[in-house]
């Protein structure tokens, strides 16, 4: 598998939307430094366009590959190797690469800015973290969507309209459903629906770490309520691996069984 | 070499093999003919793994290739079109599959063979149909596999690398290989080809030698015997 890995990896590190995608990081972080001159303030402000942006790009990316490399892909079906190899190895070399992107792009302005010497770091650092699961994630849900559907355009539009829904209709049923069920106690139902959206749930998880009440809304004060700040941010971190193992297990099963 | 018991498959309501048998010994060329559409390919790529069958079983070298893959290391395949990724560079192309296979490989005598030097810097995209033929073609030949595949070789080829190509079947058939040949070009098919093997409607509809084929339909040559037999079964 990590030869496949590697052979996707220098096939992404080659192409220019790797480097649009690393550089607009670089001057977002640069720009927002700049505007804010205060590193915890900027984490937020990054924070909002992260758990926006970064699904996107994943997902956008993610279909892209996996149709662009088509050819590739039977190329390496005939070759003595597991299918789960070819489809994880590439999976990962798509993930790892977009990852990086966003690790290199943020990281060295605020590296430069003075992030080693402020209590801002680890706040930073959940935020890298969670836009790395983000990254694995739409990715993984993104190669799941394109191993399903032959027909490119549909592909395409499933993944957008997948991101679309959780990145901003599912917030706003979401909001409509508490205003409608204002009656009844919704402590549970919040909890499982912010489970049920990695978005949603990443947002929490920095809320949590950030512990600004003003910002945390209603299911960040639930999720403090009931699981306390530190075994909140355990709990949602283990929920964002499991929706990153899920479709990574279903790429490997569904993989198995498709003919080329 | 292969063993194919009842094989059947099926794209969505297109059943394109239905019970196909099939004994393969070991040494020699089978040139696999068939109408368009008749499930040439699909039975290849079932061979290779690439298409997963509803029914029946695939014996390759004595392994039931069901959910195995390391029988593949034995057979060279080449593609019916080849799809190449278009951003990468013939060289590294040669340099990648060597790594993948991991087996003493000849390229360099093949490259010389079909004058691909010039090529060698240029990314697969800008290459000419015929050009990646050859490209397709020396990827093939560079291993050391008991078992050849070959999709429809002679598609785009200039004369000159016709020619190396025959004689290049020809020396791997010396070897004591086997290769399966898929194609339209009756002529290519009569000069290179020991057996027959003729799919028609998803089924082995006739195997045999070249001259089995035409005395059963009493012809003269391959062309019109292929001919006569599709169209002994449009009139049966």
């Amino acid at each position: 598998m990590l030869k496949i890995l590697k052979y996707s990896f220098y096939d992404l590190m080659r192409s220019r939307w790797s480097y649009v995608y690393f550089l607009f990081y670089l001057a977002l972080g640069f720009v927002l430094l700049f505007l804010n001159n205060d590193l915890s303030k900027a984490v937020i402000t990054l924070m909002n366009v992260i758990i926006v942006l970064v699904p996107l790009i994943g997902t956008i990316f993610g279909v892209m590959y996996f149709y662009n490399s088509k050819e590739f892909t039977e190329l390496l079906l005939a070759q003595p190797l597991r299918r789960s190899t070819i489809f994880l190895g590439q999976y990962f070399g798509v993930a790892g690469s977009l990852t990086l992107s966003l690790f290199l792009g943020l990281g060295i302005p605020f590296v430069l800015y003075g992030l080693f010497r402020s209590e801002a770091i680890f706040n930073f650092a959940l935020l890298l973290i969670t836009g790395a699961f983000l990254t694995f994630i739409f990715t993984a849900l993104a190669f799941n969507i394109a191993l399903s559907n032959e027909n490119r355009i549909k592909g395409f539009g499933y993944a957008v309209l997948l991101w679309l829904f959780l990145a901003v209709i599912y917030d706003g049923l979401f909001l409509l459903s508490l205003i409608v069920f204002e009656e009844y106690p919704l402590d549970t139902f919040s909890l499982v629906a912010t489970m049920c959206n990695p978005i949603d749930l990443s947002r929490t998880l920095i809320l949590l770490k950030l512990d600004i009440s003003a910002l945390l809304g209603y299911t960040g004060a639930v999720f403090k309520k009931f699981f306390g700040t530190d075994f909140g941010l355990l709990v949602s971190l283990l929920v964002l691996l499991l929706w990153t193992l899920l479709p990574i297990w279903r790429l490997a099963v569904k993989s198995r069984r498709k003919d080329f | 070499m292969i063993h194919i018991k009842n094989l059947h498959k099926r794209f969505g309501k297109n059943q394109v093999l239905s019970g196909v048998e099939l004994s393969i010994k070991s040494g020699g060329i089978y040139a696999i003919l068939g109408p368009n559409g008749s499930g040439k390919t699909t039975l290849i790529k079932s061979i290779l793994g690439m298409v997963i069958p509803n029914a029946g079983t695939i014996n390759v070298l004595d392994t039931n290739i069901k959910n195995h893959w390391r029988y593949r290391k034995e057979i060279d395949y080449l593609p019916q079109i080849a799809n190449f990724p278009s951003n990468i560079k013939v060289g590294e192309l040669i340099r990648m599959i060597k790594d993948l296979r991991q087996k003493p490989s000849e390229e360099d005598r093949l490259i010389g063979l079909f004058g691909l030097e010039p090529f060698l810097d240029k990314k697969l995209g800008t290459l000419s149909g015929g050009t990646k033929q050859k490209v397709n073609i020396l990827l093939t030949f560079m291993f050391d596999s008991p078992l050849m595949i070959l999709d429809e070789p002679t598609t785009g080829l200039d004369p000159g690398s016709l020619i190396q190509l025959k004689k290049l079947i020809r020396e791997e058939r010396e070897k004591g290989k086997t290769l399966l040949i898929t194609s339209h070009i009756m002529q290519f098919v009569e000069e290179v080809a020991d057996q027959i093997v003729y799919l028609l409607e998803g089924q082995v509809y006739f195997k045999g030698t070249i001259e089995e084929l035409k005395q059963k339909t009493d012809q003269v040559d391959v062309e019109h015997a292929i001919a006569a037999i599709a169209m002994q079964t449009t009139d049966a």
